[in-house]
């Protein structure tokens, strides 16, 4: 078997389909024949708070929780969490990719903090040697598959080495069925195309 | 798609990724659990739907969401002593509930055998304290079992299952939050089904099973201790706790459950590994396998989550067995404090070893980063509820919180509710409140599925003692916090539908007179009754309902429905920011210009926040024959 190490982090707001995200790696990372384990946080953190999942690849793992700042890859579903798990879990020369939308934090909302930019990620990026990947948000039907974009272009940048399409569309599988699965299949496919 | 309900009740074999949680479920069918009870609560909701992903009419498990954790408790006790394995599951603070019935099972014979199964939450992710339900264990004469992975949950159930069979004695497996959402990749083994027992094994000569009077049960104690006894002895010898020989005669750690799995992460980074004793079996105490240990040391540290549990039995026993090894355990405050995560028993080895690793120096952050609290979801009912009662009330008002999607009112903007205990205190607290208290109304909150859950013994006493508050029942008609349960109130259950229970009825079944129900939509007419219902004298109930709108957005995107259409602002906006920064759903956003944004991707169009703009200035645009439940 391949060796391996890659700790994961995957942040963004509930509501934003981070479980499917992760699980759909965790399988995928299985089906590469990589050991892997992870986990969810849940908590109240449902009703639209920070929502975080862990996927560890490889026999280092033991706990199914990554270290803050020891994670090889922050993937974010949105701006303000991107910019949250770059500080609290990637390592320097790390990888960002977030899904470039907006939901406004509270304290955003109720003029107590200012709009966070951009250019505040990149520079931040920049200043540790972080590869940034910023995911235009694409006109996509539905919201709902803004994970399903993130995953496209993991899968297209061969960002963890050993998985490919195939093992994401086999994760996707076991994971959904119907008019569901055909839609995020077609999406995915046709992003890796585009991409 | 690969169906979680088929291979939980497959005869074969199988590798499958799953969570701890789900792993459990797999271990209840392989043992021949027949009854499972539960009342829903994090981190334990994934249990239930593992159960109920099982087609009906193969599922070998009754399975129930009883009205409450001693109600849940009980049933599986019942079962239990019928001769059916049975299985009850809560979370942490669930334990508390349950207790009084709980304290009892260790004098019982539970002929079938019981598990218990709790989920702790060190760190307090959903849940209003971080309590260390190992002390319950000690304080019941009943043996605890901790798991600190998915393939550890599912191999240790089974052992908690066999062992309460053949011993006739319950035993906890106490899990951790960290432990349950854990996802692994799980070997199950095969599984052959047995027939179903219908005969009635209840028989008093299996116990006594009455505890009353200092005769009957000072024996039952005896045998409760007798039982433990032996337990602890088979413990010494068992696969359940495991020793990991490093050859290090020096430092020797003792360890259990999660924390052990963060230790492990933490000790790849060094050379000099300490040898580890690993609990399977919290209590008893295996006392001559940790006596050993102790012996084969000069220094070992206790690595253990939240209190010393471990730590005062293990110094006690190097007293009692004069063993002069060092022994430290939690050195500051801070060590009984969260989640051991890998970083935190990094810090906890560093304190207690300091050349052990090599020291991990924190960041600091370039940029500030807004905290993203939880809070109520777009078009919920309650939000147009909290908005509507601030109107009504005082600045000086007091306002008393209680357990559901609610107490999220206690947040900005809104600031609905400043105390909160626990289930169903609310109104107890208020009647407290009130007494002596002629110049601060007093307001409490309740949500429908508490309301059955302990919310009715502190009504029906506002009513016999003549107290004088106001109850708003926020009733969203499901148990939404924990994943839209059923609850008596709703006209099913888990296995079908059910007469409704309605709170109306049961609140005039009670004899109060003063009741108001009204949509929490109707903002101007809630806000009419809260004011109301503060100038009159005695206990007052306003049933504030509308249903959970999470639920219903999920039921009619699965019916293939398209949502209405998000609401716009118009040009008669003049930038008062009622809707962002009063009302605040979360669909409204500023932008750099000064304009409001509605966000599309949140916007459920159900229009409950026209009402708020003083210059009218959302427009709402409902399509033809549309509802909006
Ligand atoms: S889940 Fe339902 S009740 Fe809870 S906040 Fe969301 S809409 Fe409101
Ligand atoms: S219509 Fe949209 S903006 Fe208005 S309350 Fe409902 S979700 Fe919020």
């Amino acid at each position: 078997m391949p060796e391996i190490k890659m700790d994961i982090y995957i942040i963004g707001v509930g509501g934003q389909g981070i479980g499917l995200l992760s699980e759909v790696i965790i399988r995928a990372a299985d089906y590469a024949g990589f050991p892997v384990r992870g986990t969810d946080t849940h908590g109240l953190a449902q009703r639209g708070g920070t929502v975080s999942s862990c996927v560890r690849i490889g026999s280092h793992a033991h706990s199914a929780l990554i270290r803050t700042g020891c994670a090889d890859m922050v993937i974010a579903l949105e701006k303000n969490e991107a910019l949250r798990g770059l500080n609290s879990h990637l390592r320097d020369g790390g990888t960002l990719i977030y899904y470039d939308t907006q939901w406004q934090p509270l304290l955003v909302r109720l003029k107590k903090e200012c709009l966070l930019k951009s250019e505040d990620i990149s520079s931040e990026c920049q200043c540790r040697n972080i590869l940034e990947y910023q995911i235009a948000p694409t006109k996509l039907s539905n919201p709902k598959m803004q994970n399903i974009a993130l995953l496209a272009s993991i899968a297209k940048h061969n960002k963890i080495l050993g998985i490919t399409p195939l093992h994401y569309e086999l994760a996707l599988n076991d994971l959904l069925e119907g008019n569901k699965l055909e839609n995020n299949l077609s999406l995915f496919r046709s992003l890796i195309a585009a991409l | 798609m690969k169906r979680l309900g088929d291979f939980l009740i497959s005869p074969h074999g199988s590798t499958e990724i799953v969570m701890g949680n789900t792993a459990i479920v797999r271990g209840m069918i392989e043992s021949g659990v027949r009854v499972v009870t539960s009342y829903p609560g994090s981190p334990t909701p994934e249990i239930a739907a593992a159960i109920t992903a099982i087609s009906k009419d193969k599922n070998p498990l009754y399975f129930e969401f009883s009205t409450n954790e001693k109600v849940a408790t009980e049933v599986a006790f019942g079962a239990s002593i019928n001769g059916h394995l049975s299985t009850v599951f809560f979370k942490s603070v669930g334990l508390n509930v349950a207790a009084d019935t709980f304290v009892q099972l260790g004098h019982m014979e539970v002929i079938g055998g019981m598990v218990i199964v709790i989920g702790d939450d060190p760190g307090a992710n959903s849940s209003q304290n971080e309590q260390d339900n190992r002390h319950y264990a000690r304080l019941a004469y009943v043996p605890m079992l901790e798991p600190s992975t998915p393939t550890e949950a599912y191999t240790m159930f089974k052992k908690a299952a066999q062992l309460s069979i053949e011993r006739y004695m319950p035993v906890i497996l106490r899990m951790t939050t960290h432990v349950c959402h854990a996802k692994e990749k799980v070997t199950f083994s095969s599984w052959t089904p047995l027939p179903l027992n219908h005969s009635s094994r209840f028989n008093v000569d299996n116990g006594p099973y009455i505890p009353l009077t200092t005769k009957l049960v000072l024996p039952l104690k005896r045998r409760a201790l007798e039982k433990l006894a032996q337990f602890a002895a088979d413990a010494d010898t068992s696969s359940l706790n495991t020793v990991i020989n490093n050859n290090n005669p020096l430092y020797g750690i003792i360890t259990m459950g999660a924390p052990f799995q963060s230790l492990q992460d933490v000790l790849e980074e060094t050379a000099l590994k300490p040898d580890i004793l690993k609990l399977g079996i919290i209590h008893p105490l295996p006392k001559q396998l940790v006596a050993d240990f102790l012996r084969q040391h000069k220094e070992v540290k206790i690595v253990e989550e939240l209190d010393d549990f471990i730590e005062q039995q293990v110094k006690a026993l190097a007293y009692d067995m004069d063993i002069s090894t060092k022994i430290i355990g939690k050195q500051d405050y801070e060590d009984w404090l969260n989640e051991y995560t890998p970083e935190k028993v990094s810090t906890i080895l560093q304190k207690t070893w300091p050349h052990l690793l090599a020291d991990k120096k924190p960041r600091i952050p370039l940029f500030h980063w807004s905290p993203r609290p939880a809070q109520l979801c777009p078009g919920c009912g309650h939000r147009s509820a909290f908005h509507a009662i601030k109107q009504a009330l005082d600045p000086n008002d007091i306002t008393v919180a209680d357990i559901g999607c609610h107490t999220l009112g206690i947040m900005e903007p809104y600031n609905m509710g400043q105390v909160l205990l626990c289930m169903g205190h609310s109104s107890g607290t208020a009647a407290g409140l009130s007494l002596f208290n002629n110049s601060r109304k007093v307001v409490a909150f309740l949500g429908d599925s508490t309301f059955f859950h302990a919310g009715l013994p502190g009504i029906i006493n506002a009513v016999f003692n003549h107290h004088n508050f106001t109850l708003i029942l926020l009733d969203n008609g499901t148990t939404a916090m924990t994943g839209h349960q059923s609850h008596p109130g709703v006209g099913y259950n888990v296995n079908g539908p059910t007469e409704k229970i309605t709170i109306r009825r049961v609140l005039d079944g009670i004899g109060i007179t003063n009741i108001r129900e009204i949509d929490a939509y109707a903002q101007a007419q809630l806000t009419e009754a809260v004011k109301a219902a503060l100038t009159e004298k005695g206990f007052k109930v306003i049933i504030a309902k509308h249903p959970c709108m999470l639920k219903a957005m999920r039921e009619r995107n699965a019916a293939g429905k398209p949502l209405p259409p998000s609401v716009e602002i118009t040009t008669d906006c003049n930038q008062n920011y009622t809707c962002v920064s009063a009302f605040a759903c979360p669909t409204f956003q500023h932008n750099d210009d000064g304009s409001i944004i509605v966000h599309k991707d949140l916007c459920i169009g159900d229009g409950s926040c026209k009402q708020t703009c003083p210059t009218k200035a959302i427009l709402h645009k409902r399509p033809k024959k549309e509802d909006n439940s």
